[in-house]
């Protein structure tokens, strides 16, 4: 691709320019001649963060975290977060809980026979969930992500 | 395997403030309702309703609208195939929100689905219904029933003679699967009303009045399995890419670039299937539903020189058929690129005279789509498709992309 003829905001029409076309090389098949790599018996396929961080595909969500009441727990503001809908909960989890409607990040705790949301926060109190509440859990945070770059 | 209100239950999944409350999805250009919920259906709005009729009854009723969102359920769709995968070895997906599964171990069945039903809803939060027969027709009619079972909500299994029998005797002749209008006319007109009667009738009648297709049902229906499993589905006969326009439209240039932009989406179908096309025929015509505009409805179809599923290829021959149907006297309310005559990629006959460079052209293909897979659908395009936007689609409700999108996933406040 060669010249740019137009620019607005939106689009950059490109010139395909025929001579640069057939030059690209194409590597559709093996190369037969010369040695082969003395690495091919040793070739293992490579990391992937999708397939570290992901445990069950289908049962997985990306979320964007506002607000700063899970820091204790290493979560901050901007932070994106992996939820998984089909693991159950360990009782020190980070769970993403539906309250009334509304998606909320805390901690889950029974204490003395009540159901309490926990914030990982000092600031702010523990929430008691009372059978007025629509309570539900919808997933269960796996990883935590911060850009740092 | 059905699941149930599917569009409806997918924007539920990001939006749980809305279980409980009455909520429609709509059609392409927010046209007529296609998804009720429970709630919705209870208020008595009914399927295919054009929503610009129950405009002030939505609104007073507080029935949350929402444009559909074919990106969003098409991902939700395949996730909750996949976790059916686990379950059997064999499964038919039959349409966004169905599939056929067979279960070899027949012990304990209800365990067996209510299993399978939890272990979907708990990982992708979409409810379905389960109806077990011994073949496909029956169940389907297991699933209807399922819907309604109170001592195991959303399951049925149909599992001896004379329960089926009983059934059977329940359910209305036309209700079947595979009977049209026509056939229900014939059956009505000879006093089977129900889908027992359908069973009673003999071999030859039915093969001499609705051809093999009746035989298979009343087969089907016996418990003898007439329509095995599809594992994979056939690659299309035809591929179209039709839609009616957000507002109408007159200027040959706008009609361009809908015609264009429908050709490019044909030229991915084809590619998707490594499949190319040999003939192609474009139609355009005015809203048919408004009585005071000029009507016109007209369509061209051409032999391509040597088929093809180039975007630029398809792109061409369309605006060729398009400039000789093209009137300026009229209102357009719709276009559609229809592909025809396919055969698989690897076998095209080239044309002697062929002036084209094919080879060049496909690499360039493969370069735009691997790039507009990465950076989102046309970010390069035919200039032809143009940039205005006046016929694209009326989606004024239109959710997020939560699975697809960076910039468009939940957000958890507090």
């Amino acid at each position: 691709m060669k010249t740019k003829i137009i620019k607005n905001n939106q689009i950059k029409v490109f010139k395909i320019a025929e001579s640069v076309l057939c030059e690209i090389p194409l590597l559709l098949t093996k190369i037969q001649a010369g040695f082969p790599s003395p690495a091919e018996d040793y070739m293992e396929e490579r990391l992937s963060l999708d397939k570290k961080l992901i445990k069950n595909r289908s049962a997985t969500f990306f979320a964007r975290v506002t607000g700063d009441s899970m820091i204790n727990s290493g979560i901050y503001n901007g932070d994106l977060i992996i939820v998984d809908k089909a693991l159950n909960p360990k009782p020190d989890s980070v769970l993403l809980c539906v309250l009334d409607g509304e998606f909320t990040l805390k901690k889950v705790r029974k204490i003395k026979n009540k159901m309490y949301m926990i914030p990982e926060n000092p600031d702010y109190p523990p929430i008691k969930i009372s059978e007025y509440n629509d309570f539900r859990i919808w997933g269960v945070v796996t990883y935590s992500i911060r850009t740092h770059y | 395997m059905d699941c149930n209100n599917f569009y409806v239950s997918c924007e539920r999944v990001f939006r749980p403030e809305l279980e409980g409350k009455p909520v429609v999805v709509l059609s392409n250009n927010d046209g007529c309702i296609i998804s009720r919920s429970e709630e919705a259906k209870q208020l008595g709005l009914k399927m295919a309703e054009p929503a610009f009729l129950k405009k002030d009854f939505l609104k007073r009723h507080k029935v949350h609208v929402f444009s559909s969102n074919y990106t969003l359920y098409g991902d939700m769709s395949q996730r909750v195939m996949d976790v059916l995968r686990i379950f059997t070895t064999e499964m038919e997906i039959y349409s966004i929100d169905e599939a056929f599964l067979i279960l070899t171990n027949t012990n304990n069945l209800y365990a067996t689905i209510q299993k399978i039903q939890q272990t979907v809803f708990k990982s992708t939060g979409i409810p379905v219904s389960i109806g077990v027969g011994k073949t496909k027709s029956l169940a389907k009619i297991a699933n209807k029933i399922a819907k309604k079972n109170k001592v195991y909500p959303g399951l049925f299994i149909i599992n001896n003679t004379q329960q089926r029998d009983c059934i059977l005797r329940n359910t209305h002749v036309e209700k079947l699967w595979g009977i049209g209008r026509q056939h229900h006319k014939l059956l009505r007109k000879n006093n089977i009303i129900t889908a027992y009667n359908f069973t009673q009738i003999n071999n030859q009648w039915i093969r001499k009045k609705m051809s093999v297709v009746g035989l298979r049902i009343k087969q089907e229906l016996l418990g003898v399995s007439c329509m095995p499993i599809e594992l994979c589905l056939p690659d299309k006969k035809a591929i179209a890419t039709t839609r009616a326009f957000g507002k109408k439209i007159n200027s040959y240039t706008y009609l361009c670039e809908a015609v264009a932009t429908y050709a490019t989406r044909c030229s991915e179908k084809l590619r998707k299937q490594s499949s190319v096309a040999s003939i192609i025929t474009v139609f355009i015509h005015t809203d048919p539903f408004n009585s005071r505009d000029k009507q016109y409805n007209k369509s061209k179809t051409f032999a391509l020189p040597v088929p093809t599923n180039s975007n630029y290829q398809l792109a061409h021959y369309a605006i060729i058929a398009l400039k000789q149907i093209y009137s300026i006297d009229y209102y357009y309310k719709k276009a559609g690129v229809i592909v025809d005559g396919l055969m698989p990629e690897n076998e095209i006959q080239y044309g002697f005279f062929e002036v084209n460079n094919r080879v060049k052209w496909n690499m360039v293909i493969k370069a735009t789509d691997k790039i507009n897979k990465k950076y989102g659908r046309d970010k390069i395009k035919l200039a032809i498709m143009g940039m205005s936007n006046k016929w694209k689609l009326r989606q004024k409700k239109l959710s997020g992309r939560y699975t697809t999108n960076w910039d468009e996933i939940i957000q958890v406040l507090k």
